[in-house]
């Protein structure tokens, strides 16, 4: 069986895990010791690896190399404009764009930064950060955070986000431009009668695009789990049949646009997974029904946290491969599409997300 | 001219060298000389609003200064990473 690589973001540095599906992972190599690594990832185009770390002293950066064991570099232009009111907090998530060398970073205050060097040097989206309705954007629990990035297979101009708590936001025209895309979302910890053009203070947790069809995605809301057929502008609560509606990591097959993949948390003031036991639950008909998988995961006395962006998958199908890992240190997988589950690792720092790559 | 000292990854940011004479009358003059003199070391001290990093101290003289404390041509600062950002 190949070999799977994972790029797992902790408290105290990046740990890089190699191995075959079905049993524990070797750490193949570590960097950054003692920092936090928000997130990894390698770029399967260029094979760089690319890691956002927030030193509690010297800031956010992002640092890339071709070899995570080797020199890493720091990617210029990972800042807000200097002189103003605002500085970078965290750059939470990392994703390539469809045109070649493009490079998206999300990260908090509601900053998109796009490269277009492979992740050498990013800027600021102008129109995003620039947009009128920013002075009522409000931060969540983890900040103004920008999470979510979605590109659209084929085409570099469109893109969806998700920001806590702004909501959803979407252009088709390359980031010139940003429109709202939040119908259909129930926020409960909102007044009812709140005027329509002040509801943005929306809590997205983790949005995703099902590649087979653009057009559908998946979000993860801050209690609701809903799904979109018009590419983002409108969306249908899927969250009937889920333990909890309360969560943050998503995944998807990428070669069945009905299938998503939560974990459930029990709720926003008890942020773990519900009744002791980690389970996984998988829709294969676009959020009608919900089926628990959690054969092989800890069934007893589990109160895990699985964190937004420490849920991913590689691969399709019935080979699709599903990684998650836990506050507690602990990662899991299955190279079943869930139906099967096994211990990756046990004893890492707080994971704070997971990269699954292929054979290289 | 005022001395700023640094250490660990800042003296690798700041030219592999730990001692800077800088000309300036604030902590934060200095330090924003320092940066741009350094690019590598930019945005390592001082954020984009041109703010000391909250877990970043500096001595002046051996005493806990700030950004707009005052510094004469004798004075030595030292920047050191604050215990309070350490090791959660």
């Amino acid at each position: 069986m190949p070999v799977t690589e994972l790029l797992v973001g902790t408290k105290k540095g990046l740990f890089v895990l190699a191995g075959e599906p079905g049993a524990p992972f070797d750490v193949t190599a570590r960097a950054f010791a003692g920092e936090p690594v928000e997130y990894a990832l390698r770029d399967r185009r260029s094979g760089r690896v690319l890691a956002s770390v927030t030193s509690p002293f010297y800031g956010p950066k992002i640092w890339y190399a071709d070899d995570p064991a080797g020199d890493w570099e720091q990617a210029e232009g990972v800042a807000l404009p200097a002189g103003g009111d605002a500085a970078l907090e965290r750059v939470w998530v990392i994703v390539p764009g469809e045109a070649d060398g493009t490079v998206y970073a999300g990260g908090d205050p509601g900053a998109l930064l796009e490269s277009r060097d492979g992740g050498v040097s990013f800027s600021l989206n102008r129109g995003l950060w620039e947009h009128p309705s920013r002075s009522k954007w409000q931060p969540g629990a983890g900040g103004l955070c920008l999470h979510s990035i979605a590109t659209w297979p084929g085409d570099p101009d469109r893109l969806a986000i998700g920001i806590s708590a702004a909501g959803v936001w979407l252009t088709d025209d390359g980031g010139a431009s940003w429109h709202s895309g939040n119908e259909g979302i129930v926020a409960r910890y909102l007044p009812d009668d709140l005027p329509a053009e002040d509801e943005v203070a929306l809590c997205v947790h983790r949005l995703r695009r099902a590649p087979a069809q653009p057009e559908r995605m998946f979000m993860q809301f801050h209690g609701g789990v809903y799904r979109s057929d018009d590419a983002g502008e409108s969306w249908s609560d899927i969250a009937p049949g889920l333990p909890s509606d309360f969560g943050f990591p998503l995944a998807i097959d990428p070669a069945d646009a009905d299938s998503a993949y939560v974990i459930p948390l029990t709720a926003d003031i008890d942020r773990v997974t519900p009744d002791g036991r980690l389970r996984v639950y998988e829709t294969r008909d676009a959020g009608a029904t919900w089926t628990p998988r959690g054969d092989g995961l800890p069934a007893e006395h589990a109160y895990l946290t699985i964190l937004r962006e420490a849920f991913d998958s590689v691969g399709e199908g019935d080979a699709l491969e599903l990684y998650c890992g836990a506050t507690s240190g602990a990662l899991f997988g299955s190279a079943d599409a869930g139906s099967s589950w096994f211990d990756v690792a046990t004893h890492l720092p707080p994971v704070l997300s997971v990269a699954a790559s292929g054979a290289r | 001219m005022p001395i700023v000292r640094v250490r660990g990854p800042l003296k690798g940011r700041a030219g592999n060298r730990s001692e800077h004479a800088i000309e300036g009358g604030s902590v934060g003059e200095l330090l924003l000389e320092l940066e741009r003199a350094h690019p590598a070391a930019q945005g390592w001290i001082l954020d984009e609003r041109g703010l000391l990093r909250r877990h970043i101290n500096v001595f002046v003289n051996g005493e806990l200064g700030g950004q707009d404390t005052r510094v004469d041509a004798d004075d030595l600062v030292d920047v050191l990473p604050a215990l309070s950002g350490g090791c959660r």
